[in-house]
């Protein structure tokens, strides 16, 4: 029954003054945090402090530095999605669809690039292949005596290689799932027509995926574009910048006036319209084209001999994989243990030191791993009460402007995590209320919050609504009052969705760098910021150090979470 | 005393009228069944009655209080009317026990913990679900869940239960047995059951007292399984409570004609419900009735024969118009000599005359 | 007529983790005759998909060996194994498995396109099978746009547009609404009619084999449990399994002395127009359509309920310490509490069951 005529019907009923409070109070807090950001970059570009002004956006769209970072984007992003999709479809095909081993080992290795975040990753590459100096550089030319460096990182193939090893683990996800709910008989029934197993991938399997591929392509698309890590480890030594890195720059190298800090602005909004206009593609997309190929009766698919090509199939894909996910964690792993960055990795060379010191002789690293749970948490728990609010408000109670609620509360996970920076900075810093926060930890605080809103949302709201009508209705006709049917009824039903959007929050804030590289200040650095300003101070060692504890974090935390959001009581 | 009594309620969604002006008595101790095809209404009803929804017009009273009045602005909320109510999907909270799904109407309604277990328990025993009171939810079968759901409708009222389509997602078999089990309980308990369904079956097979409505929310019939079989209301329940044939038949000189281009005799007795003033009808039989006799005159060829175990179900072909016949299999020869081709005589048995539809 | 399919000692042994090693399908031999339509029937995992799958090619056998059109298919002695491609036959599924990435004309075409048929011949056989299936007009349309029905209709143009010898309906019916089933089982017959094809039809509604089929066979465990026609196996089942699995039964109680039938627990003797084979007690087994009720001469009971069906009214009676089920049309009715009279006509005899088969009919809850 979800008539809404009967919602309408029976929405007047008592508890309207709570539903209407909770209403209010969600308009008002999602003005705050995502409209008044966004609309402070709008008013920066285009006001002068006088008058409207569209010279300066123009000039900053005009400027020889801002168009190379423009080209760069838009190569980096194109290349590197196109070579993902490819790597992706393919391992997707060979584990779900062929006969090869170890499948669930492999399945293993594409989850363990998303628990690293990417600067890390970005950050060993650079150690392997850096220049005549990465570890792997060095290797490979003295064994095959070579000249040059085989391959140097710093660069824009570099910034493409680690982005596609980074980020087809997406198109593999996608694919793969679509290959698993794909309905066995749809291929089968093309079989029994007399098409041969090669004929079915190419006519039939395929196209049906070309959905989940193409979803998959528009995600590393929009991730490649607004990626600040991958490209500002790689990139900024050699002078090669990407949008957000340009932002970025342009913004530090403001010293905070007011012309700087303008320019920046209109940058973002650079950067915004090409995000947007991807984003559209793939809303386009979401709505469009989608096929049902649910599976009906549960039959394993046919599954295609590889015959001969099985074991070298399984060498290659081994190889590829260590290299693009163990190799860099050994590396990092390895000089973190060693005694100076640059030295080769014997026992006399291995040592506790960089741990030791890290802690020890370092303020700035004890107060970022406070900071970074503290961040963590905090907003994991605002993100938990606003967002399950929102869900129930915008699901439940249905107010008039419900889907605009709704669109400003994704709004924010669809911006560029720079965008969203320089929005919080511009409002944040004294322009209403007198309010600054800037400098202090709470407009990361508010920066997190609005980014990652969006997560809790979508997944109270998915609990919500599995949530049927008939359940509350059953209460109400057992004597409870629409307050205890909501107490005793809904809210324990999407607990387990609420906890685990918790940790939706709480795992990317432990390992964010984007947002708080533009937010910190002195005494609010956040784990991320305080590995990158280890390793630009040369402390690559200690950065190391500190990365491998906060991998180890990342994957304490994610085991808690799988831990604690077990179905304990199936349901 | 009523149990039950709606007057001239009136629902309406935007400008669909659901219901209107829809009155009706429920008497205490009975099983009354609500039957109609979807969209009729039914459905409404009983959430009027329950109090999801605010009628825009009428009275609805239980046990002689008065729980909605639209002219007086009387409204009592859901949990203050004191019913027990089952729903189609069990709607059993997943999150709590067996037990304490059953124990929550008894929480609510403020007792102790330890003075509601005998009654929780004896919920359970009723519905065959005592050892299953630690149980989740989830580890039931849906059968089960409905028991616990219906355990839970008995803790919040004994005395009035409001059953929405509660055997509707379960298999056949299961269906049946439910079925009994509710008969079962009614008649220890005395309780009232007002049964929502659009399956006319299991109405018959349940309910002391079947209400019909018709898709325009209005009330065809009210009466025992018997009365509506044998003395349908009019066209419309006819055709509801089981597969009907119409036949046009022409009254000439007191004898009865098919109704085709060649009009055939097949009788000359004008029966007692044949439409007053009227010389053409149409004539509704089941196709059980329709029975293959050679001597008869009216002749008609087979042209299906689908055998379905217990029965054999037929097309016929009369003068050109196709008609459902069945017949209970004999497990003789018989049952080959009515094949696809033959041509046969057929007679009519009980058949009910309504006036003639315009074709549409 | 000549055999279409010819199974012969099939056997198929899984293996699995949990349970070890399990035999799906046991020894089975079938000869299905050309132009026959044959239907599998039995509780879901009694091995008649698993048989299917066989005949079409997806699964491996353990043992035994496949004939088509009298070519031998699958044989695991010989090592011989043709691929599903190769065997020439259409097949329809139960969740419909045309392709939503294709029109009409594209699904139905595919077999022909496969085989590198003409351009202008695919037309004319693609507009001929659509037209068969009452798809005029719907060429340009996608799936997605089209009712179950047509949906399935869709994957019946596909099957028999390259004019298959054999088809393989995988319960082609079950996800459609009962309306439109009662409609698509006369189009298969229809087409079979047309077209001259070999149904193999595998179902787990009894309704639908019994008024589809020539020739069918109920499965159980692996086991073929009796062949035969629909007339037949309702009529003369084998054995107690065959018996309560299709339709509706009866089961009684009842002590033979001297060739008279009474019920255990006393009472007056039934009366039966098939006299047992052997004095003592046993299981009287007969169906609600061959029990009749009269006010005149019989076994003396009471009815304890009446309940009106659509078709037909129930009657529940109390013979011994068995209740029974009788079936009668609506004409003459008994009422609640009326005493009457009943015959039995035609009943089959079976051994007492004893506790354990009992217990495991009872857990296995499928009769």
């Amino acid at each position: 029954m979800t008539n809404k005529d009967f919602l309408k019907l029976e929405g007047k009923k008592q508890g309207l003054s709570m539903d209407k409070i909770m209403t209010i109070f969600c308009y008002v807090a999602l003005i705050t945090v995502v409209i008044l950001p966004c609309f402070m970059i709008i008013y920066y570009t285009f006001w002068d402090g006088t008058k409207i002004d569209f010279e300066m956006f123009k000039s900053v769209l005009v400027q020889k530095e801002n168009l190379a970072a423009m080209k760069n984007t838009m190569i980096i992003a194109v290349i590197a999605t196109a070579f993902a999709t490819l790597v992706g479809v393919f391992f997707a095909w060979l584990l779900g669809r062929s006969d090869i081993p170890l499948k669930g080992f492999m399945k293993f290795l594409f989850s363990i690039p998303f628990m690293i975040p990417p600067f890390l990753a970005a950050m060993s590459w650079d150690m392997m292949f850096s220049g005549r100096g990465g570890y792997v550089n060095k290797l490979l030319m003295s064994v095959f005596n070579l000249a040059n460096a085989p391959l140097n990182i710093n660069s824009i193939l570099g910034i493409i290689i680690i982005e596609v090893v980074y980020y087809f683990p997406f198109v593999y996800m996608q694919v793969v799932s679509a290959l698993e709910r794909m309905d066995p008989t749809l291929e089968e029934s093309a079989r029994i027509a007399g098409a041969s197993q090669l004929y079915v991938i190419r006519k039939i399997t395929l196209p049906l995926t070309i959905p989940a591929i193409s979803s998959g392509m528009l995600l590393v698309l929009i991730t490649s574009l607004s990626n600040y890590g991958i490209p500002s480890m790689v990139g900024y030594s050699k002078g090669i910048f990407t949008l957000p890195t340009m932002i970025v720059e342009l913004m530090n190298r403001s010293g905070g006036s007011f012309t700087g800090i303008r320019e920046a602005a209109a940058l973002s909004i650079v950067l915004f319209i090409v995000v947007a206009i991807a984003l559209l593609l793939q809303r386009h997309l979401l709505t469009h084209g989608r096929y049902d190929i649910i599976k009906g009766k549960s039959m394993r698919p046919m599954l295609i001999k590889l015959r001969g090509a099985k074991y070298p199939l399984l060498i290659f894909s081994l190889a590829f994989l260590t290299l693009i996910v163990i190799a860099p964690i050994v590396m990092i792993i390895l000089v973190s243990f060693n005694r100076a960055y640059g030295l080769p990795f014997t026992r006399e060379n291995m040592t506790f030191i960089h741990y030791i010191n890290v802690f020890t002789k370092n303020a700035m690293v004890k107060d970022s791993v406070k900071n970074s749970l503290f961040l963590a948490f905090s907003a994991g728990t605002i993100c938990l009460i606003l967002g399950t609010m929102l869900a129930y408000v915008i699901y439940k109670v249905k107010p008039r402007g419900g889907t605009l609620l709704e669109m400003l509360a994704v709004l924010p996970y669809s911006l560029p995590g720079t965008v969203m920076s320089i929005g919080c900075i511009l409002a944040w810093s004294g322009a209403f209320f007198g309010i600054s926060l800037y400098n202090t930890i709470w407009i990361i605080l508010v920066a997190y919050v609005a980014r990652y809103l969006s997560y809790v949302l979508k997944s109270s709201s998915a609990a919500l609504q599995q949530v049927h009508p008939s359940l509350e209705e059953a209460a109400r006709s057992c004597g409870a009052s629409h307050y205890d049917a909501l107490k005793d009824v809904t809210l324990p039903l999407i607990k387990p969705a609420m906890l685990s959007g918790f940790f939706l929050v709480f795992l990317p804030c432990m390992r964010e760098l984007t947002t708080s590289i533009l937010l910190y200040g002195p005494k609010s650095r956040t784990l991320g910021v305080a590995i990158y300003q280890l390793r630009t101070n040369g402390q690559i060692n200690q950065a190391s150090a500190l990365s491998v504890i906060t991998i180890l974090l990342i994957i304490i935390m994610n085991n808690l979470v799988k831990y604690i959001t077990r179905d304990r009581r199936k349901y | 005393m009523n149990k039950i009594e709606l007057k001239n309620i009136t629902v309406r969604y935007g400008d669909h009228t659901v219901l209107e002006n829809f009155s009706l008595n429920v008497e205490p101790g009975q099983i009354l069944g609500i039957v109609g095809p979807s969209g009729c209404g039914k459905t409404t009803v009983v959430r009027a009655i329950c109090g999801f929804l605010d009628p825009q017009e009428g009275t609805v009273v239980i046990n002689g209080n008065v729980m909605y009045d639209k002219a007086r602005r009387i409204n009592v909320t859901p949990e203050k009317r004191h019913l027990g109510v089952v729903f189609q999907d069990y709607a059993v909270w997943p999150h709590l026990t067996v037990y304490e799904n059953t124990a929550y109407p008894l929480k609510k309604h403020g007792m102790k913990k330890d003075e509601l277990r005998p009654q929780v328990e004896e919920a359970l025993r009723l519905v065959n679900m005592s050892n299953y009171a630690n149980y989740m939810p989830s580890q039931l079968s849906g059968g089960q869940q409905q028991r616990v759901a219906i355990a839970r409708a008995l803790t919040s009222s004994q005395d009035l239960l409001i059953m929405d389509e509660p055997i509707t997602n379960l298999d056949a078999k299961l269906r049946e047995q439910m079925l009994v089990e509710i008969r079962l309980l009614q008649e220890k308990l005395g309780t009232t059951i007002i049964y929502i369904t659009h399956d006319q079956e299991a109405a018959m097979q349940l309910c002391d007292k079947i209400v019909i409505m018709q898709p325009d929310g209005s009330i065809a019939q009210i009466g025992t399984d018997e009365e509506i079989i044998t003395h349908p209301a009019n066209r419309f329940v006819f055709s509801f409570v089981g597969v009907s044939n119409f036949l046009p038949v022409k009254k000439v000189d007191e004898k009865l004609y098919l109704d085709y281009d060649e009009k055939i005799f097949y009788s000359d007795a004008v029966p007692e419900d044949w439409p007053k003033g009227k010389d053409i009808a149409d004539m509704g039989i089941r196709p059980m009735d329709i029975v293959f006799d050679d001597e008869a005159p009216v002749k008609a060829r087979i042209v299906s024969a689908t055998f379905f175990g217990n029965i054999y179900s037929y097309f016929i072909d009369i003068a050109g118009h196709e008609y459902r016949v069945q017949r209970i299999t004999a497990g003789n020869e018989e049952d080959e000599k009515y094949a696809e081709g033959v041509v046969t005589g057929i007679r009519f048995l009980s058949c009910k005359y309504f006036e003639r539809e315009a074709k549409k | 007529m000549s055999d279409q399919i010819v199974l012969e000692h099939v056997t198929k042994t899984f293996t699995t983790k949990e349970l070890g090693s399990v035999t799906a399908v046991d020894d089975f031999n079938l000869a299905v005759k050309k132009g026959e339509c044959f239907s599998f029937l039995g509780p879901s995992g009694c091995g008649k998909t698993t048989t299917l799958r066989m005949i079409a090619g997806f699964e491996d056998l353990s043992k035994g060996s496949i004939y088509l059109g009298g070519k031998l298919v699958s044989d695991k002695a010989k090592n011989i194994y043709i691929p599903p491609e190769k065997r020439n036959l259409g097949m329809v599924f139960q969740a419909f498995a045309v392709w939503p990435h294709l029109n009409v004309f594209e699904n139905v075409a595919f077999p022909l396109r496969v085989k590198k048929v003409p351009k202008d011949e695919i037309r004319k056989k693609v507009l001929e099978a659509m037209h068969y299936c009452n798809l005029d007009g719907l060429e340009k349309t996608f799936p997605s746009d089209l009712s179950g029905g047509q949906q399935q209709r869709i994957a019946l143009a596909r099957a028999i547009v390259v004019n298959p010898e054999a088809m393989l309906l995988d319960e082609p019916l079950s996800n459609l609404d009962p309306h439109l089933r009662e409609s698509m089982r006369f189009e298969i017959k229809r087409l079979q009619k047309e077209f001259g094809f070999t149904i193999i039809f595998v179902t787990h509604d009894q309704a639908e084999a019994m008024a589809l089929s020539d020739r069918m066979l109920i499965m159980d465990m692996g086991n073929v449990q009796q062949v035969g026609t629909p007339w037949e196996l309702y009529n003369n089942p084998k054995n107690r399994f065959v018996h309560s699995f299709l339709g509706q039964s009866n089961f009684i109680n009842v002590d033979v002395r001297g060739g008279t039938v009474y019920p255990v627990g006393g009472g007056k003797p039934i009366w039966v127009d098939n006299d047992p084979k052997h004095d003592g007690e046993q299981v009287l087994a007969c169906r609600p359509n061959m029990m009749e009720l009269s006010r005149e001469e019989g076994f003396p009971c009471r009815i304890i309920k009446r309940t009106f069906k659509t078709d037909f009214v129930e009657y529940l009676l109390q013979i011994g310490k068995d209740s029974a089920i009788v079936q009668a049309p609506h004409r003459v009715l008994f009422k609640n509490g009326e005493e009457c009279f009943l015959k039995i006509h035609n009943p089959s005899y079976y051994e007492k069951e004893s506790d354990e088969a009992a217990k495991e009919r009872e857990r296995r809850n499928v009769v």
